[in-house]
């Protein structure tokens, strides 16, 4: 398969959160802010690089029955590396996506990749999908983020675009996630219909 | 390579290798991680203690004792020295009136009790409305501000409890458990200061041996 095609379908095409509508647990609990978005974004691409790595290289030692055991239990792992790792060098980012970190566990994006393309690919081809998957899941919980951010308390990435006062609060609330992201998939359809 | 048969055999054997080697290397991980978590924790603290009182020279945590407070919380208290006079107490308060579960703050007394500066370590309060009480309390303008104020001389309640001080805006419960964990540090710190090592205490040993 052409490696190009192969790490560019995450951003667009095949897109995690605008089009496969997978992992909308992050996706909506984590992207009150656009720092919080991309620090959630990229724990995920590492996690799901590491996992597409390592199930396309034990792919063919492990019997077909307990395959998706042994999945979970490399995605446990490289998930709790991600959360010590964080909460050692990133504290304060650890702290604002607490309970999230660990539930990268049940993102079912990652094992989705994990099943349906790092266990019946070679690992080269393995790797860029976890990349591409990943970056583009990134991509768009910063741009969810952002639009949160901006339109909630007027700021872009902490950097106050207009004061805080004229922010509409629901943004940065759990129905604002639900709104800017309906929104958000309703734009990249009309986008995708007009390509 | 032919895939594993999926015998009883195959599939016990290979989930104990999967989960032997995840098990080693977490372990690793764990060994590796645990330095720089703690040196993370203390330097929060730290900045947290710097914050709330601001011009000492000796190391609180080095003498911080635990006190508890009638509502059963264990509060810590980081006693504050500028050469052997006690400038002021970094108190670890914490209430569980919050809007959502409990609520961590670092408050500085000064020895007799007036409020320094605080900070806020630890909430699940909405964003956008308790949240702002990391900045609310400390914000001069109208009656928000709480610093230099004396708990016992001021009436450190919010105004609808008929107290002096303005609540956060659409967050009077959050308010109120905030100025609650005020309170109990407060109280924890005057109930026991007769039979604490206070400003006479020069020793570096640990307090609170009472």
């Amino acid at each position: 398969m052409n490696q190009l095609k192969n790490f560019s379908k995450g951003f667009f095409k095949e897109n995690a959160v605008f089009t496969l509508l997978l992992g909308m647990c992050p996706t909506l609990g984590v992207t009150s802010s656009a720092i919080d978005g991309l620090g959630m974004g990229l724990a995920t691409t590492f996690v799901l690089v590491m996992s597409n790595l390592v199930v396309a290289l034990i792919k063919d030692f492990i019997p077909d029955k307990v395959r998706i055991p042994s999945f979970i239990v490399v995605i446990a792992t490289f998930v709790t590396i991600v959360e010590m790792t964080m909460q050692a060098y990133v504290p304060a980012l650890f702290d604002s996506l607490g309970l999230f970190i660990p539930l990268i566990v049940v993102n079912c994006l990652v094992l989705g990749r994990a099943e349906a393309f790092a266990s019946k690919n070679n690992l080269g081809s393995s790797i860029v999908d976890g990349l591409g998957m990943g970056l583009g899941f990134a991509m768009a919980l910063t741009m969810l983020g952002s639009i949160r951010e901006l339109l909630g308390s007027g700021k872009l990435f902490g950097t106050a675009i207009f004061p805080e006062d004229y922010g509409m609060l629901v943004f940065v609330l759990a129905p604002g996630a639900f709104i800017a992201l309906g929104y958000l998939i309703a734009f990249i359809n009309h986008v995708k219909k007009e390509a | 390579m032919a895939k594993t048969e999926s015998t009883l055999k195959n599939m016990v054997l290979t989930l104990l290798v999967i989960t032997c080697v995840a098990g080693a290397s977490l372990g690793g991980m764990y060994e590796l991680t645990k330095g720089p978590i703690a040196a993370a924790k203390m330097a929060k603290q730290q900045a947290a203690i710097k914050e709330v009182v601001s011009g000492f020279d000796n190391n609180p945590g080095d003498e911080m004792y635990e006190l508890t407070s009638k509502e059963g919380f264990v509060l810590k208290f980081f006693p504050a020295k500028k050469g052997d006079e006690l400038i002021g107490v970094a108190i670890e308060s914490q209430t569980n009136k919050g809007f959502s579960g409990n609520i961590k703050i670092m408050v500085g007394l000064k020895p007799d009790g007036t409020i320094i500066n605080y900070q806020v370590l630890e909430h699940k309060e909405t964003p956008g409305l308790g949240t702002k009480m990391a900045d609310w309390f400390k914000t001069d303008k109208g009656n928000q501000s709480i610093l230099g104020k004396h708990p016992k001389n001021n009436k450190l309640t919010v105004s609808k409890d008929g107290g002096e001080v303005d609540a956060i805006t659409a967050a009077t419960i959050s308010s109120r458990a905030f100025l609650d964990a005020i309170r109990i540090a407060f109280e924890t710190y005057t109930e026991n200061q007769s039979s604490l090592p206070v400003a006479s205490n020069t020793s570096t040993e640990e307090g609170g041996t009472e």
